[in-house]
């Protein structure tokens, strides 16, 4: 599957009409990123499933679509309450919108975080504090970018959220991010970045949602990075409900210094076609890392969760979780590798992917990959993929539930199992009512567009 | 009569492990069956709850003179039936006190009467836990996930507790527990006896029977009963083991 040439020239031209008109306000040091990342996209092209990385994706449906850049004077502002519905009600003077991917700061306000906590546009950020985002942007993704959609993306950069969190400032209520897109006619694709940081044992909370206010096709590439300070302690959670019929890709890349302790909680339930690679990096020691993911698929749909734990240091902690059930002819992809380099003594690492298939057509795709370079380390693994359990489904039975009851309280179990896991009772709250909805319509809807 | 076995056989993958059964028990009787390892006794328990992967080929179980063996599983439930599982299985992602509401309310559905809210249902749950002497800690964690052999036990008792059934099985439960442990679910079984209810305790071992007094005691062996008496029966196994019973059966 070699790609049509004219498909990096479109993206080359793209970019041409992009960098000498919207992004003009940008400050030379941004256009030189821009400039190295296009090269490199233009280097590395999308990628095909020849490559290991994408051998069960094909993104040749992304390459193959006319996207148009969405023009801020063209985006509409939607109605406060169009927003509401996204975020829980407590969290409204602490959210930061976006529309097709450029911040709206009529739909977002940021009076309800504490002292030492900013939250800014990253267009803003750039103009206004460029050499604190210069400190981070682009440090945790690697450069050149071995990812050719985080080239595309940060060719792209304009707009995302920059969010800073102050040493020892603690944030006891989440800061939501909520991407909003209004889907116009034609194919849409936006490009957020965001970067968030926190000092140095500062207590953080941050969730960032990807939603739509219609379905239509359009193509979020979003990138975030995160750097976790020397002891502090952040819960990031991540929610993809991009419309039915959207496309989205994102990367997420954390770094975290010594004696830090993070989550990390990716849930994916939308789009019709989905990859999310989790880079995490743990570059100080006694880092604790929990990496708890979810993804609920049905229709035709396609997710590709590939996650990175690179223990650099010795003493570190992860414990990776990630639960999938499909339905339909969903299919679900993940790859969670797990990397202990030379020194990286004492690591403790432990990798569960379990797959709950729903029909007999819906298909999981599950691979674990070590590379372990130290000697005295604890790592385990391990996957499933099956139908639901008969014993199970017998024992909850013997007890009066009816067997689309208990199908269904055991399929709950698979999603709530992951929330658990969340510290932040409000996302927890509003995901398990996802969840619960999910199995109670979404698969119906989904089944009609199926 | 509560539970009324009549010649019943029974298959599993093609192999018959039941080979006639004939069992009576009585409201406000306690049954214990006894036997070697092999003699069918789990699978006896099994049957009755309904597991799919038992074939029932011949013989009849009416429950309260109804056909028991006609009933889905969750219908015999419902009727007020219960297993206590030898091994029960972990349900991932859901807590005790959620499992536990979800079955009484399936249960009281069934009745007609109203469901409970979460409240009302920790409300009466307090009670129970109470009344057994035990705290409230298994509540919160998901259905026997990371229990130990112990606990998993206690948690079938707490279940048989709070689903106050007419007909208890219990299915080993004395098996792997330590003697604390095994007092502890002794009494609580004992404590829920009734003139109302009935129970059958499968075991391997006389040892729960000092706890909980039978009022017949069957011996299974090969897939038959062949031999009932009091309790003295089993004190007599426990003397002379179950080797004399299975060459008694080879002669019959």
């Amino acid at each position: 599957m070699t790609q049509a040439p004219d498909v990096k020239e479109r993206y080359v031209a793209a970019f041409k009409a992009f960098a000498g008109n919207g992004a003009g306000a940008a400050p030379p040091w941004l256009h030189e990123i821009r400039e190295g990342a296009i090269a490199r996209f233009t280097e590395l092209g999308f990628p095909t499933m020849k490559q290991e990385e994408w051998r069960f994706t094909s993104v040749a449906p992304i390459a193959e679509t006319r996207f148009a850049l969405a023009r801020p004077e063209a985006t509409l502002t939607p109605a406060p309450r169009d927003i509401d519905r996204f975020v829980p009600r407590a969290a409204g003077r602490r959210r930061l919108v976006f529309v097709n991917g450029r911040h709206v700061p009529a739909l977002s306000a940021t009076d309800g975080l504490p002292a030492g906590v900013t939250a800014w546009g990253l267009a803003e950020a750039c103009r206004h504090h460029g050499d604190l985002v210069r400190r981070h942007l682009g440090r945790y993704t690697g450069t050149p970018s071995s990812n050719a959609f985080t080239a595309l993306n940060t060719a792209f950069l304009d707009d995302g959220a920059f969010v800073h969190v102050a040493t020892g400032v603690e944030m006891d209520e989440p800061l939501h991010l909520v991407f909003v897109t209004i889907p116009p006619p034609e194919p849409l694709v936006s490009h957020p970045r965001n970067v968030v940081v926190v000092e140095r044992g500062a207590r953080a909370a941050v969730v960032e949602s990807y939603v739509a206010l219609a379905d239509g096709v359009y193509w979020t590439n979003a990138v975030t990075e995160l750097a976790v300070g020397e002891g502090a302690r952040v819960e990031y959670c991540r929610v993809q409900r991009e419309s039915r019929d959207a496309f989205h890709v994102a990367a997420t890349h954390t770094h975290q210094a010594r004696d830090s302790v993070l989550g990390c909680h990716p849930v994916a339930l939308g789009g019709a076609l989905s990859r999310h690679d989790v880079h995490t990096v743990l570059a100080g020691p006694g880092g604790h890392l929990t990496l708890n993911g979810l993804y609920l698929l049905g229709g035709g749909q396609h997710a590709d969760h590939h996650t990175v734990i690179d223990h650099a240091q010795p003493h570190c902690e992860s414990h990776e979780y990630f639960n999938g059930v499909l339905d339909h002819r969903a299919h679900g992809v993940f790859n969670g590798r797990i990397i202990v380099r030379p020194g990286a003594q004492r690591t403790d690492s432990k990798q569960t992917n379990n797959n709950l298939l729903l029909s007999t057509e819906a298909r999981a795709d599950s691979q674990p990959q070590l590379e372990i370079h130290a000697d005295d380390v604890k790592c385990t693994h391990g996957s499933t993929v099956g139908p639901i359990d008969q014993q199970q489904l017998f024992y909850l039975r013997s007890r009066g539930l009816s067997q689309e009851t208990a199908r269904g309280l055991l399929t709950y179990g698979f999603g709530t199992e992951i929330l658990g896991r969340m510290p932040v009772g409000e996302v927890r709250s509003q995901l398990d009512y996802l969840v619960r909805t999910w199995l109670a319509g979404g698969g119906a809807e989904r089944r009609r567009a199926a | 009569m509560l539970l009324e076995i009549k010649n019943l056989h029974a298959t599993v993958e093609g192999r018959e492990i039941l080979r006639g059964v004939d069992l009576a028990v009585n409201v406000g009787e306690v049954h214990a069956i006894m036997g070697p390892n092999g003699s069918g006794k789990s699978t006896l328990a099994q049957v009755l709850a309904g597991h799919p992967a038992y074939a029932v080929t011949a013989g009849t179980v009416l429950y309260e003179g109804k056909d028991l063996l006609a009933m889905t599983p969750e219908a015999r439930a419902r009727e007020g039936v219960f297993l206590a599982f030898q091994y029960p299985v972990a349900i991932r992602g859901i807590t005790n006190a959620y499992f536990l509401r979800s079955a009484v309310n399936a249960i009281r559905k069934y009745r007609g009467e109203e469901e409970l809210g979460p409240v009302e249902f920790m409300d009466a749950l307090a009670e129970k836990l109470q009344a057994i002497g035990w705290d409230d800690s298994y509540l919160s964690r998901p259905v026997n996930e990371g229990f130990s052999g112990g606990e998993k036990k206690r948690n079938e008792i707490l279940q048989l507790a709070v689903l106050d059934p007419k007909l208890a099985i219990l299915d080993e439960t004395d098996s792997g527990l330590d003697i604390d442990a095994l007092k502890t679910v002794a009494h609580t079984v004992d404590k829920l006896r009734r003139p109302d209810n009935a129970t059958v305790l499968v075991t391997h071992y006389y040892r729960i029977l000092t706890h909980i007094e039978p009022d017949v005691v069957h011996v299974l062996s090969n897939g038959r009963i062949v031999k009932s008496g009091g309790k003295e029966l089993a004190l007599e196994l426990e003397e002379k083991g179950y080797d004399w019973l299975r060459e008694a059966a080879a002669v019959a």
